[in-house]
């Protein structure tokens, strides 16, 4: 095949994916094909045209190796990578995810029956979200050692402020009529927790819990930058780009990607069926 | 009136005075109480009668304590920003400006490709249904997880020093930027674009009169998070290159060598500066939107 004709198939391929892109965006926005159909195939489309591009330009494959590469490289080394999964999302991450989280709540609903302690801790609680938590990390892993507890405690203390601060947020949602309510009930300060607070704060805590899967996957791989055993996808990561083996160190960064997509599309689940009175589900449909 | 000012000035700081006074309370009880082991079995094992005087003496001035107290970090950090010239890279100010720099051309990048993107999925339906679920997929990943391999691909082309570090920060920083501004500029009512249409305004004079003056409420809170997120990309962008300056490659060091001082002023440090940025954005935001913020 000449330049010509490559140019040619080339034009075609992307008028195609253009015109088929813009063919699934025009579908209803409620249907299955229309949600999730067009990014879907915008994706594969973009995943062809990079094939393409790095085999005709022969982009060195540290730049960027290709999309086969990385699958091979995945498919070969699943033993591996499985490893580093149990390490990095199943250890680090979620426990420290549940515990960071656990201890936020606990502490907001405690601390909301004090002002006192509210109009003190709020205000450093929201400083930590300007302050770049991450570099506790070292101390940690001096503290904890190389294992996954250092990491968790990263996750911990990376996760408990957006926490505390949206239970407090949410906790001072419910609205006076509500309240005496059910003080015109007789409810008790617990019933009138559980019954209606709580459930008020719901949203919030979902926001909080979502915002947090994406930091503790961050905090257990980043920290594993500072010191790890010989497992973990931030630890493969770092030690595989050192080697410049880029396939494997993709096919990492592609798993971490899809643990933290299922961790935050759970959770979006999750909210859906918990908070389907609030109007942001309810007009989402 | 100035009593009552200066009654609502301590409503509002005293309660974080105290809570401040407490936890510095607790951290230098847990500084003895972490340091003690190792005192105790290196210095007053050999000495036959210490009291709790010499102990907490010896926790609190420790080399390389577990926990430094905080008198040890403020000292640290005191040293090293008037003790040594600006330039001189035991001065931990100029690690912070090798970090800033780095936060802040990232942080203007993200901006803009932020907007760029949030500018064409408000007027291509075609390119919202395709793009704007992957861009926030591409915040699901953990993105500082890319960091390392942003450095080594730039480095082997050639490119080091500030801009693969601001490359993260552009990573981290357009995503909010650019959700904040496709809901900031879709924010007019069907009321307002219709009264724009009865102007028969073009486009371009609907996107500059009416949009983008909605979208400014919506953008300040997300750049206020986006340079944050900024900063911690420059930080983490200096750990894996082995770089020779910047807060993050204080922090490595600090951490190779089991210097722990050193590794806690330098996130004093950090911790600071990412207030002054956090700062710098809000004092724009109030400069910029008259009648306050929403």
């Amino acid at each position: 095949m000449n330049a010509l004709t490559l140019t040619l198939v080339f034009v075609a391929l992307l008028a195609l994916a253009v015109l088929s892109v813009r063919w699934l965006a025009a579908f209803d926005e409620h249907s299955m094909v229309g949600r999730f159909g067009t990014p879907l195939l915008f994706g594969a489309w973009v995943l062809v045209f990079w094939q393409i591009g790095v085999d005709v330009f022969d982009v060195p494959r540290v730049l960027l190796p290709a999309p086969s590469l990385i699958g091979h490289a995945l498919v070969t080394s699943l033993p591996v990578l499985a490893d580093d999964f149990a390490q990095t999302v199943l250890h680090s991450a979620l426990i420290g995810l549940v515990a960071g989280c656990a201890l936020g709540f606990v502490v907001g609903v405690l601390i909301d029956r004090s002002p006192f302690l509210q109009r003190g801790l709020l205000p450093l609680a929201s400083l930590a979200s300007a302050v770049p938590l991450i570099g506790i990390a070292p101390i940690m892993v001096m503290w904890f050692g190389f294992d996954w507890h250092s990491k968790a405690a990263v996750v911990v203390i990376m996760t408990v402020f957006p926490m505390l601060v949206n239970t407090l947020a949410g906790l001072a949602e419910s609205g006076h009529m509500e309240r005496d309510l059910m003080r015109s009930y007789g409810a008790s300060y617990w019933r009138t927790l559980f019954s209606l607070r709580i459930p008020v704060a719901l949203p919030f805590v979902f926001n909080a819990l979502k915002i947090n899967s994406t930091l503790a996957m961050i905090g257990a791989i980043v920290a594993e930058f500072f010191g790890s055993p010989v497992s973990g996808l931030g630890f493969r990561i770092s030690t595989e780009a050192a080697r410049l083996n880029m396939g494997l160190v993709w096919a990492a960064i592609l798993v971490a990607a899809l643990a933290g997509s299922v961790l935050y599309g759970v959770l979006g689940w999750v909210e859906r069926r918990a908070t389907f009175w609030h109007p942001s589900i309810r007009s989402g449909g | 009136m100035a009593s009552t000012e200066a009654r609502s000035l301590w409503w509002r700081a005293g309660p974080v005075l105290v809570v401040g006074a407490v936890l510095l309370a607790i951290w230098y009880a847990a500084a003895v109480w972490l340091n003690a082991p190792q005192v105790i079995e290196r210095t007053l094992s050999s000495q036959p009668d210490w009291g709790a005087t010499d102990l907490i003496r010896l926790t609190l001035n420790m080399d390389r304590p577990v926990l430094p107290a905080p008198h040890q970090i403020v000292l640290d950090l005191v040293d090293s920003i008037f003790g040594w010239p600006i330039d001189s890279p035991r001065n931990l100010l100029f690690h912070a400006a090798v970090t800033s720099s780095a936060t802040l051309l990232g942080f203007v990048m993200g901006t803009l490709l932020g907007a760029v993107l949030a500018v064409l999925i408000v007027h291509s339906r075609t390119l919202e249904r395709s793009l704007f679920p992957w861009i926030i997929a591409s915040q699901t990943v953990p993105v500082l997880a890319i960091a390392p391999i942003v450095i080594v691909i730039l480095g082997s082309i050639g490119l080091t020093g500030l801009f693969p570090k601001s490359i993260i920060s552009m990573y981290l920083c357009f995503f909010p930027v650019a959700v904040a501004l496709v809901k900031g500029l879709r924010s007019p009512g069907v009321m307002e674009l219709e009264l724009l249409h009865t102007y028969a305004a073009s486009r371009s004079h609907t996107f500059w009169k009416l949009r983008v003056p909605a979208s400014l409420p919506f953008l300040f809170p997300s750049l206020r998070v986006g340079i944050a997120a900024g900063l911690v990309g420059a930080i983490v962008g200096e750990l894996p290159t082995g770089a020779q300056a910047g807060l993050g490659a204080r922090l490595l060091t600090g951490s190779y060598y089991g210097n722990t001082v050193q590794i806690w002023s330098a996130l004093v440090m950090s911790a600071l500066l990412g207030l002054v940025l956090t700062g710098a954005v809000a004092f724009a935001e109030r400069a910029l939107t008259p009648g306050g913020r929403k």
